[in-house]
């Protein structure tokens, strides 16, 4: 079973307007590049130039923020929901 | 004090519920809350904490209600557009609810004032609309000690957090910095469904009523976000950061930042 990650409305435009999609990586860091293979241009709205993730989005495995886990090294396994997050604005 | 006979008919089918009571009713009336934007989500949230009796609601605003506003902005109606905000807001939950006072705040929040205007409040609700005020928010609720009800939308998205100061993760601990400018799209230029506004600012009020309350389970430590496109609710957890900027550890922001505001639209709108 792959991993489902979730794509926030901000960043769907370069999913073709999939709000989700699959993946087999085995961490983050390889999602993160995995997604960038299929979608050129996510990574750099995920990460800044160092290749770090932007302090105003989160990643969650199921509901847990990889800061608190493993940070890009956080393992995945089959069936694992990613979740993408960004700070939202709007009121 | 007591309930007056009217109160008591007014506010009888919250007091029925065995979780408020004749005593919680009383701690509503006596709750000062305030809420930071009259528009999408601030209009909700207002209007259920007025309905509910809560005693004092200070609205700050410093905008006026425009034609465009009307499809989300459930406290001003077509007679109110070319009004301040703050005043059309007052109107609209003075009619309401005549048995609560309502103070209107026509400004924009800065480092330099939000620390007077928040001091006379115990809960305060964020449904502003930009990033440089929901961190100046933030951080003054921290700095203050004053529990925070958090609200975010954006298309079809909303999101919301409670933080109770000292006890549970901030915005900070969640999201470290705002982007920068330029990066993100603001509503008036991504767009907003009216009744996503209207999710997330009732789901404020209800956080806000649970902690006057002392009941239930808030949303601390944890942000819940809301897909109108499919109806979802999912929540993820969000600890308390040791690295926070603001509350953790070795807090780096000691005193309040006016960040660039960044919405071009907004910019011109000032001048």
């Amino acid at each position: 079973m792959p991993i489902k990650v979730r794509i926030p409305t901000p960043l769907q435009k370069i999913t073709n307007n999939q709000a989700d999609v699959t993946v087999k990586s085995k961490n983050v860091r390889e999602l993160i590049e995995d997604l960038n293979k299929s979608f050129p241009g996510i990574k750099e709205r995920l990460c800044d130039e160092k290749g770090n993730l932007r302090r105003f989005i989160n990643i969650y495995v199921n509901e847990e923020d990889i800061r608190f886990l493993k940070m890009d090294a956080t393992p995945l396994k089959d069936g694992d929901e990613v979740s993408i997050i960004p700070a939202i604005a709007g009121g | 004090m007591g309930l007056r006979d009217d109160q008591v008919e007014r506010y009888s089918r919250q007091i029925l519920l065995p979780h408020v009571g004749g005593l919680g009713q009383e701690k509503i009336l006596a709750a000062k809350v305030l809420v930071i934007g009259a528009g999408g989500l601030g209009s909700p949230a207002a209007l259920y904490l007025a309905a509910a009796g809560v005693g004092r609601i200070g609205v700050v605003d410093s905008d006026k209600v425009e034609l465009n506003n009307l499809q989300r902005q459930v406290l001003h109606s077509t007679k109110t557009v070319g009004e301040l905000k703050v005043e059309s807001a007052k109107r609209t939950l003075a009619a309401l609810n005549t048995d609560i006072e309502v103070i209107p705040y026509n400004m924009r929040l800065t480092s330099g004032n939000i620390l007077d205007v928040i001091k006379g409040y115990d809960i305060i609700v964020d449904g502003s609309d930009n990033f440089p005020t929901r961190y100046l928010v933030n951080d003054a609720c921290v700095l203050a000690k004053k529990p925070l009800s958090h609200g975010g939308i954006f298309r079809f998205d909303g999101q919301a957090i409670t933080i109770v100061p000292g006890k549970s993760a901030c915005y900070r601990c969640l999201f470290p910095e705002p982007p920068p400018p330029g990066l993100v799209p603001s509503c008036q230029e991504a767009g907003i469904l009216g009744a996503v506004a209207g999710v997330i600012g009732v789901i404020q009020a209800n956080e806000v009523l649970k902690l006057i309350l002392g009941i239930g389970d808030t949303l601390t430590g944890k942000l819940l976000i809301f897909n109108a496109l499919d109806s979802s609710f999912r929540s993820v957890k969000v600890p308390k950061n040791k690295d926070c900027p603001v509350c953790g550890e070795k807090p780096t922001v000691t005193r309040l930042i006016d960040y660039e505001e960044f919405c071009s639209l907004r910019r011109k709108d000032a001048k």
